[in-house]
């Protein structure tokens, strides 16, 4: 019994690690699954934009002197903008041919954003600090600490993939954006706006994924490939959900980041292929994702 | 011959609410249209009448905007609507019921009647919905799928009541259901153009036509080739049967 509660112990912050990325996990296939049910475009591009946001909140640090606070705000919304242009001048016009060509174009877009912050910053990464004041938070179990700045992130990564669930089965924009996904056509045949719906739709995914890159910034160091070795993660949660389920890619998101947590603890070895093995099960045995309708 | 009987037909007389000239319509490279030409008074219920693949539902998504490539003209109350999105067609005063009904699996009952935007005063209320429809209010919280078929045709018809649009595009709101239904349907009809309602309706089946109709289109190929006033329909059967081939 002792050496189990001391396992357990030794394993809690492994798992609790583990949690956190899959927050990352979380809110990253939420915007991923937003995007692709409306626009039918997989964004190949969410990784450099979750970059981009982790970027924009350190340099409305480093060169306007705006803190961590405003920028949990300022970087989505600049980041969304980014993403309302890119929509309309270039994967609207896409809509109409093969699901290819969006993957292609925001793949596209993803090596310009990285390539740009390279040639900007250098790949080496700078640091961003994350403010004093979660020192508050900060959680002693024994030998275990875990640092204030990371159950914020929990608090807050939670929060909004819970806001934006809410958003979408509960109120009447959501009832939109869902029967939008369904049917865009007739949708719009009752009077309702659908192209710009699919402008704002990848401006508010694209955010999200801004959002989760200031939220990491304090955590990884702000670095180019910062999306990126996140984002191959995130699309196997994605297939593993299933494509365009909301709640799905939620609950697939923490779900996974948990595994990894637990396989660190006991195969440290397989921690980074264990997500990848699981999406070969999913999709031998449920090709549409746990949670997608086949 | 026929076709000689249209042009010689005098067009409605009265301001037409809804004009539509030499309409012509294609998806992609298919060309589906072939110059559709309708008159629709305020009030009126008018059919379109016709075989399978004669254009009947195109006509319908050309009115509203919905299918590729379309040239002609189409005024709805003397404004030209040939050029705008679906969106704006719809805020112009028209409203579509399409012939897979659209229900929406992913929202409710509640969710799905209450979709449409109210575009213009002038709309039923909830409560007369209610009262015309009991079924939606018992089934509220339901899926809209779960509904059976018929419920699911007045879901789909009852939502477009609501929206204050004044002209209803119905296609083939009989199709698949059973008699008592299509009764029901029938009676719903009347009661909707009793209160002031427009309705350019598809049907196949002109028995059921002919108990709401006021008029009646005969369509082929893409083409209105024949027109039939409600009350000259018993007359034209053998006409009527040779060009809908029951
Ligand atoms: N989405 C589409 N793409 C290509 N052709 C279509 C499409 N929809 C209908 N058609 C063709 O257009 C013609 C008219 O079809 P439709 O308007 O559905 O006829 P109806 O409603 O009178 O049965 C048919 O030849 C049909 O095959
Ligand atoms: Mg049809």
């Amino acid at each position: 019994m002792e050496d189990l509660l001391f396992e357990i112990q030794l394993a809690l912050p492994q798992v609790i690690l583990g949690v956190i990325n899959g927050a990352f996990y979380a809110l990253l296939s939420l915007g991923l699954a937003v995007i692709f049910g409306m626009l039918n475009v997989i964004n190949f591009a969410h990784g450099a934009q979750f970059t981009l946001g982790a970027f924009v909140a350190w340099m409305l640090l480093s060169w306007l002197g705006i803190g961590y606070w405003p920028a949990l705000i300022l970087a989505p919304l600049i980041v969304g903008a980014i993403g309302v242009a890119m929509e309309r001048a270039m994967i609207s016009r896409l809509y109409r041919i093969d699901h290819l060509y969006g993957l292609l174009l925001t793949f596209g877009c993803a090596l310009v954003i990285e390539g740009v912050l390279r040639n900007n910053f250098g790949s080496s990464g700078q640091r961003y600090a994350p403010p004093r004041e979660f020192g508050a938070l900060d959680l002693e179990l024994g030998d275990f600490f875990l640092p204030g700045y990371r159950v914020w992130v929990l608090i807050a990564a939670t929060t909004v993939c819970l806001a934006t669930w809410l958003v979408i089965e509960k109120t009447k924009v959501g009832s939109y954006l869902r029967a939008a996904t369904e049917r865009p056509q007739l949708v719009q045949a009752f009077g309702i706006n659908v192209p710009l719906m699919m402008t704002l739709t990848y401006g508010a995914g694209v955010a999200l994924a801004a959002f989760a890159g200031v939220l990491a910034a304090p955590i990884y160091s702000v670095s180019p490939a910062m999306g990126a070795n996140f984002i191959i993660t995130v699309f196997a949660v994605v297939v593993i959900g299933g494509m365009g389920s909301i709640a799905g890619s939620i609950v697939t998101g923490f779900m996974l980041g948990l595994i990894q947590g637990i396989t660190e603890v006991f195969w440290p070895e397989a921690s980074q292929t264990v997500v990848f093995v699981i999406m070969a099960i999913v999709l031998l045995t449920r090709p549409a994702g746990l949670f997608g309708r086949a | 011959m026929a076709e000689a009987m249209t042009m010689d037909r005098p067009a409605a007389t009265g301001a037409s609410m809804l004009e539509v000239r030499n309409l012509e319509a294609w998806y992609g490279e298919s060309h589906v249209l072939h110059g559709m030409n309708i008159d629709i008074r305020q009030g009126e219920v008018v059919t379109l009448l016709g075989r399978n693949g004669a254009g009947k539902t195109s006509t319908l998504r050309a009115i509203m905007g919905l299918t590729g490539r379309r040239s002609g003209s189409i005024r709805f109350e003397g404004q030209e609507t040939i050029g705008l999105r679906p969106d704006l067609i719809a805020r112009a005063g028209i409203a579509y019921c399409p012939e897979e009904r659209g229900i929406f699996a992913s929202l409710d009952v509640t969710e799905n009647l209450m979709l449409p935007p109210v575009i213009a005063p002038g709309g039923l209320s909830i409560e007369e919905i209610y009262t015309l429809f009991p079924n939606l209010k018992e089934r509220a919280r339901s899926q809209g799928t779960k509904l059976s078929g018929g419920e699911q045709q007045m879901l789909a018809i009852a939502r477009i009541l609501r929206t204050g649009a004044r002209l209803l595009l119905l296609d083939e709101p009989s199709e698949g259901l059973a008699p008592v239904i299509v009764q029901q349907i029938g009676a719903m009809i009347r009661n909707i153009k009793q209160r002031g309602f427009t309705v350019l309706l598809v049907e196949q089946n002109f028995r059921f036509a002919q108990t709401v109709a006021d008029r009646h289109y005969v369509v082929e190929h893409g083409r209105v080739v024949d027109e039939v006033a409600n009350h000259e329909l018993t007359a034209s059967l053998d006409r009527l049967h040779e060009y809908l081939g029951v």
